[in-house]
């Protein structure tokens, strides 16, 4: 199951890297980790996404994360209500960009073009978890020359 | 003040009396401002050994333990040192020079990416970037060694730093928003704690390292004698409660006795303290103490239910909680618990730890017996790793806290002599024997030019079967035999001593025995003495790896 999990850390050098060791330790591959600052500048806001096939496993980085020095706080948001969102970057062919799938996506607002000049353009989404679907579903079919990914961020409700 | 003159000053606020360690190029201006500081400094001859010796110091004293190296190959020698500290709790400073700040991540000359190394094998470790933040980080790093569930914090202190100038005020407190360790039990999990116990017949309880670490051995005892559970000491824990006391079950597990796999078996209530459920103490998990309602006090609330169900566990200081459950104990609520601890004495009865002398060899846990027998129980005994480790689990008794000491989560070969090195610096006035296998002893004996430098009255038993003995054992029960890879040829151990300066000692009869230990532990300086032994005596009882503790091999005859 997937799980979100923020992860309130001093801003710090070397946290980053303390954090994710305790997941690569295990053989555990992170989908997304976003880092930014929060209204705090010397506290950092992790968000990770993280598949966890075991969820004793989980528990036990999840308590461990806690028992690194540097952090705050470790917070489970899968069983919590909270806001996720996640900025994907595209780019396709400016041929691409006209195919009707396309136009409605940003007709819809779903999509915004970001930058429009040569050959190519780029467009960005901000999606949920449904919408993350849809969005890719549809550009899949047109043909991506490039896609990145922001990672999870998520807020408490 | 300079960088490095600031370190030294830090390290004084500490109360640090001695520092092991070893120089090189990156840290010379540490080693000047160490020259005339009143500090005791022990050149030990190998960085691993200083590592070690500050961890014996620290488990023998209590106090943290303080070592140093250069950066590179000094820091990397460190490394077995720190991860040994690590697994056992101890607190200790580990502290590393590192290439100038400029050239950090160029591959610089002795360069090693320490941070990256130690990070997962250390509580926490520091790279000072700058000079206005060395005195809180020293601060920072003894408070986190020795709070909480101790370990080791490494310092990593770039050259430059140690050469640049700065005010020197040491911080008077530590405040860090991150790290604030839980030190007393939740109120509602000692009542349904006692409310466990209330209900229990067949109570024990299992006392490991933590008991030694938060000094709770007196609260135990007591709590042990008002609720009439025996006591069940893990390698870790041996000494935190007298083992020579009627309520004493010896060590749980691989190793361990008879009557205290089968009390752990067949018991109702298993009050652990202080201990994390090693797989070593516990055989295959679904089988562990079957009956029993688990509680489960440790600081630490990464160790609860990690490798056992607990049905009431409770985070926090073990001393401080068994005081809670002293405190709020009615002992009119208690059942009788004489029916079990009559069978338990049958049990011990039926079941002792044996051997069998021959009149000619040397049986290894004669000499324990014997040594017992002539320290009147009250030397420090500190080991290296394998069948020798064992044997002086089971065949010394400890009734005092600090008095065993042993690397046991890691089970590093070569810690016991270092480590005997601190023990002896920490307490002159005690004796102290490492307990060491022909092996073992290989892998740190250039110590013994530290001990005959410092006279350092350290007394080395070895235990020379001519084999790595343990590992042979398992060839020998599990492999058919094949010996592959653990016969030892071995130097002239006497003569190698004798090399260094250090008196040397051979024995080889059993009658000679009793005379070759008094001589030794009567003697004032260092020696070392080689026992032979029987080479294929066998460590038992022994619970086969995976299987369930109450299934053991040897010691049920
Ligand atoms: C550094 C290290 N390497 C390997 C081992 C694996 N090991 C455990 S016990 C043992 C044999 C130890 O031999 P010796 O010191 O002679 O002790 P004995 O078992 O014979 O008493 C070995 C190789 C270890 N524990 N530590
Ligand atoms: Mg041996």
């Amino acid at each position: 199951m997937k799980h979100i999990i923020q992860v309130l850390v001093e801003n710090k050098f070397g946290i980053l890297a303390r954090v994710a060791s305790l997941f690569s330790a295990r053989g555990y591959n992170i989908d997304s980790l976003n880092v930014g600052e929060t209204q705090d500048a010397t506290i950092s806001a992790m968000t990770i996404v993280v598949d966890a096939p075991d969820e004793r496993i989980l528990e036990q980085i999840k308590k461990q994360l806690n028992k690194l020095i540097d952090v705050i706080e470790v917070v489970d948001f899968t069983r919590r209500e909270h806001i996720e969102r996640e900025l994907i970057f595209v780019k396709i062919s400016r041929e691409a960009k006209e195919e009707g799938v396309i136009s409605k996506l940003i007709k819809d607002n779903k999509l915004s073009v970001v930058a429009n000049g040569g050959s190519d353009c780029i467009l960005l989404a901000c999606v949920d978890r449904q919408s993350e679907e849809e969005i890719l579903r549809e550009l899949k079919k047109i043909g991506i020359k490039e896609l990145v990914r922001t990672g999870k961020a998520a807020i408490r409700k | 003040m300079k960088g490095a003159k600031i370190l030294i000053e830090s390290l004084l606020k500490e109360n640090v009396e001695v520092i092991f360690g070893y120089p090189g190029g990156a840290v010379l201006p540490l080693f000047d401002a160490l020259y005339d500081a009143p500090l005791k400094f022990i050149l030990t001859r190998h960085e691993q050994a200083a590592a070690h010796a500050a961890d014996g110091f620290a488990r023998s004293s209590g106090k943290v333990g303080v070592c140093l190296a250069t950066s590179g190959p000094g820091a990397t020698n460190l490394v077995t040192g720190i991860a040994t500290a690590h697994m056992d709790s101890i607190p200790m400073v580990a502290i590393t020079g590192q290439v100038k700040t400029s050239l950090i991540g160029n591959d610089a000359f002795q360069e090693a990416d320490v941070i990256g190394v130690t990070r997962s094998i250390s509580k926490h470790n520091y790279l000072v970037k700058d000079i206005n933040d060395l005195a809180r980080v020293v601060k920072e790093a003894f408070y986190i060694a020795r709070t909480g569930r101790p370990g080791p914090v490494v310092i990593d202190f770039p050259v430059d730093i140690q050469m640049q100038e700065a005010d020197f005020n040491y911080p008077p407190d530590v405040s860090i928003r991150s790290y604030k360790p839980t030190y007393f039990g939740h109120p509602g999990q000692i009542k349904k704690a006692l409310q466990l116990i209330y209900r229990s017949r067949k109570p024990v309880i299992i006392s490991g390292g933590g008991v030694i670490l938060a000094q709770a051995s007196p609260s135990l005892l007591k709590l042990a004698e008002k609720i009439h559970a025996p006591v069940t000491s893990t390698l870790m824990g041996l000494g935190g409660f007298p083992g020579t006391h009627e309520l004493a079950l010896g060590m749980p597990g691989m190793h361990g006795t008879v009557y205290a796999n089968m009390a752990i078996t067949e018991c109702d209530l298993l009050i652990s303290v202080g201990c994390r459920f090693d797989d070593r103490v516990t055989g295959k998990v679904s089988a562990f103490a079957p009956e029993a309602k688990i509680i489960h006090i440790d600081i630490d609330p990464t160790s609860i239910s990690k490798n056992v169900r607990v049905d009431v566990p409770i985070v926090g200081d073990a001393k401080n909680i068994i005081g809670q459950l002293l405190e709020e104990l009615n002992t009119s609520k208690l059942p009788d618990t004489a029916g079990w601890n009559e069978k338990i004495k049958e049990w011990k009865k039926k079941y002792p730890l044996v051997y069998k002398k021959t009149g000619r060899r040397i049986k290894p846990q004669y000499v324990l017996e014997e040594l017992y027998k002539q320290t009147k129980g009250k030397a420090i005994i500190v080991t290296e790793v394998g069948q020798n480790q064992m044997w002086a689990s089971q065949f010394y008794k400890y009734d005092y806290p600090r008095q065993f000491i042993s690397s046991g989560g890691l089970g590093t070969m070569g810690y016991g002599f270092p480590a005997a090195i601190g023990a002896k610096i920490a307490n002159p006035e005690k004796t102290v024997v490492d307990i060491a296998g022909d092996g073992s002893i290989q892998m740190n004996i250039q110590e013994l030019a530290t001990v005959a430098a410092y006279d350092i009255g350290v007394k080395i038993i070895i235990l020379d079967n001519g084999y790595l003995g343990m590992v042979r054992q398992w060839q020998e029960l599990f492999y058919n035999h094949r010996y592959s890879g653990t016969t030892l040829k071995n130097p002239d151990f006497v003569k190698v001593a004798a090399g260094y300066g250090v008196k040397g000692k051979r024995v080889d009869k059993e009658k000679d025995v009793k005379s070759a230990i008094k001589e030794i532990i009567s003697y004032k300086g260092p020696v070392l003495a080689d026992f032979l032994i029987e080479p294929e005596e066998n460590v038992f009882p022994m619970v086969p790896a995976g299987e369930a503790i109450n299934r053991m091999i040897g010691g049920m005859a």
